[in-house]
């Protein structure tokens, strides 16, 4: 099963602001994606989570070769996608596909579900008959769930699920290998969101589709990934196994973005825990300096707010950024948390 | 045994809106109240009514929208006053709490002149004793350095901050009620719990009933003493956090708290997803609306069941447990 696909290696990307009126401006540097490195394999799924601001929209973008990253490399089965000229990464895109997270917005409103479909295909075989066109399109109607006699509606006669139904067809109408979910179930009712995981989850498991699926709090991931990565304005917090992840974090982060998600049991919601955190995320203009973290962290020491902690593999095999992740038992419902300095 | 009098009592009330399409009904026949200091949840999903709910007991439904029925705040109802009447309600006795803090602060005033306008205007007092309540209040949602605060811009504020200033401006001349629609679904998870704990301890200290209009079951199940479950315009079901949470008797209720992702189950166990799409409230089905889309409908769905009351209070709309 280690048959790795996407290696991604140190990615770093920068966006620069100008600040201030037309003579005394002065440039910013917003360091969105910082230092960012993970393996994918086939068939696996990886779950990236993260607050607003924390860069894993950029970082899907980057994967995808949508912005030039400023550091760092995002390799392809082995090849850079960063170093390949516009035609050379026009034939990968045909391996890599995403799906976003407005789903009306991503749909042209002025084209029918047919022409939404299928303009990958037209746009990879130019030549392509219109008869194979309309079953192939058909075909992916029947498989995300839509009914195939819709095939000459428009975007506004669907309901927000089925129109991420038909942006899931596009993306998949061309067997890519890849497919980033950026907070795919987000804009969509909680009804209709269980739909949509449970049917990637389907598609995954039959396409075998490397899947990434990204969402701003840990609870939509749990039943869509094989393994789990937290962003914090810009950087890996930490990155380990489902099994692992939910019982017991190696990260502070981690456990407070456990703790935050509120469970629809009254007598478990009442007698849950504060997450500890202090204050609000810090402009991702000014992180902290030190580990990023540190000034909202519950343990955080001194050494915290002077050394930046490296991602660093534990013994059983995930990853962390935290100095202190040996020491600290964050074990989800367990109150041995009081461990504090 | 006697109930205390309901702060508010809704009947009977329906909200329809005019479109080029055709008529929607957004509420339908929709009964509740609420007692002093008491928490009250409506959920749903979109369109389910919760927000238009909100908006025709406050009168401020959109041009094209119109409302029958009651809304019995103290015994005065409030959908018969004219605007002057209702403006002695609103902001004073009645507050709301609007989902996005971004767009219900006004960007050209400091934060300090909106709130003291507020307590000036409804309680009539001076400009010193409006700014100390105003910075009192600020201080009991946790802002650091309040009276920086009140000199600042909204834009000069983080989400959740500015979600902090709306929950303070919403106290500020300590209403009996407080509507809060959404008031963390902007937020950051993190953010959302600071929220949440902050508005359950704000309560407890003024005895503020709040109604708490929201989509996440999450939310509601650590604030709320009772919760009103919507479909389509229609309470669906209505009964305690407990009754609802632990023994939910209405199908939609069921699938709702079945599609949840938990992080307190085992993370292989599959989401239970409710079949078919929400509600086109220009097209409903007859009897049940919810009849379409349930697993356990049955031939008599095609009437629309009437409201079943348990012994314990505990209200749904389903044939299903009927004793008959």
């Amino acid at each position: 099963m280690n048959d790795r696909v996407l290696r991604v290696q140190d990615l770093g990307v920068d966006f620069k602001l100008r600040e201030g009126g037309l003579l005394r401006h002065r440039t910013e540097i917003l360091r969105a994606v910082n230092g960012v490195s993970f393996d994918l394999n086939a068939g696996e799924t990886l779950g990236i989570v993260g607050e607003s601001g924390c860069g894993k929209s950029t970082l899907a973008r980057a994967l995808l070769a949508l912005i030039k990253p400023s550091r760092g490399r995002v390799l392809w089965l082995g090849e850079d996608l960063n170093k390949l000229d516009d035609e050379a990464l026009r034939k990968k895109r045909e391996d890599l596909q995403i799906v976003f997270q407005d789903p009306l917005a991503a749909l042209n409103p002025r084209l029918t579900v047919r022409d939404i479909i299928a303009e990958p295909l037209w746009t990879f075989f130019p030549k392509i008959a219109r008869v194979q066109v309309d079953e192939r399109v058909r075909g992916m109607m029947k498989m995300v769930g839509l009914l195939p006699n819709q095939i000459n509606r428009y975007p506004h006669e669907f309901s927000a699920g089925q129109c991420q139904r038909i942006g899931i067809a596009r993306a998949l109408v061309l067997n890519p290998k890849l497919v980033i979910c950026d907070e795919p179930v987000s804009a969509l009712d909680v009804s209709i969101q269980a739909q949509i995981i449970n049917l990637l989850k389907d598609l995954q498991k039959k396409l075998n589709l490397s899947l990434i699926f990204i969402a701003h709090d840990l609870s939509v991931v749990k039943h869509i990934s094989d393994r789990v990565m937290v962003m914090y304005l810009g950087k890996t917090m930490e990155l380990a196994d489902r099994a692992n992840i939910y019982k017991r974090p190696l990260h502070p982060y981690t456990s407070a973005m456990i703790k935050a998600v509120p469970v629809p049991d009254p007598k478990l919601a009442r007698a849950a825990s504060d997450t500890g955190l202090t204050g609000d995320m810090p402009s991702p203009l000014e992180p902290p300096p030190g580990c990023v973290f540190h000034s909202r962290c519950p343990y955080s020491v001194e050494r915290c707010e002077l050394e930046v902690p490296p991602l660093r593999r534990m013994e059983n095999g995930d990853w962390s950024a935290c100095h202190r992740a040996e020491e600290l038992d964050l074990t989800i419902g367990s109150e041995a948390q009081a461990n504090k300095p | 045994m006697d109930a205390p009098a309901p702060l508010l009592e809704v009947k009977d009330l329906d909200v329809g809106f005019d479109t080029p399409e055709g008529e929607v009904h957004a509420v339908n026949r929709l009964n509740f109240s609420i007692k002093p200091g008491e928490t009250l949840a409506l959920v749903g999903e979109s369109g389910s009514g919760k927000t238009q709910t909100a908006m025709a007991i406050l009168g401020l439904l959109a041009e094209n929208g119109h409302m029958r029925g009651q809304a019995l705040f103290k015994g005065q109802d409030l959908l018969k006053m004219t605007t002057p009447e209702l403006n002695r309600y609103r902001g004073s006795e009645i507050a709301m709490i609007f989902q996005d803090p971004m767009t219900s602060l006004n960007p050209y005033l400091r934060i300090g002149k909106q709130m003291v306008e507020v307590v000036m205007h409804h309680q009539g007092r001076a400009k010193a004793e409006a700014r100390a309540r105003a910075v009192e209040m600020l201080r009991a949602v946790r802002i650091p350095d309040p009276e920086r605060c009140f000199r600042q811009y909204p834009h000069e504020f983080s989400g959740g901050m500015r979600q902090r200033v709306m929950v303070a401006m919403g106290l500020l001349c300590a209403p009996d009620l407080l509507i809060a629609d959404e008031p963390t679904a902007a937020l950051d998870v993190t953010v959302q719990v600071q929220i949440t704990h902050l508005m359950s301890e704000l309560r407890k200290r003024s005895n503020t009933a709040i109604i708490l209009i929201t989509h996440d079951l999450g939310v509601v199940a650590g604030l709320c003493d009772r919760v009103m479950v919507m479909y389509a315009g229609e309470a669906v079901e209505c009964g305690s956090v407990e009754q609802v949470y632990y023994d939910p008797k209405h199908p939609y209720t069921q699938g709702l708290l079945n599609s949840v992702p938990r992080l307190d189950r085992p993370e292989d166990m599959d989401l239970v997803a409710i079949a078919g799409n929400p509600p086109n409230l220009l097209a409903l089905p007859e009897g049940c609306k919810f009849r379409d889309r349930c697993p356990r409908a049955f031939e008599a769905c095609r009437e629309k069941p009437p409201m079943q009351l348990t012994e314990d209070r505990h209200a749904y709309r389903c044939f299903l447990g009927d004793p008959k």
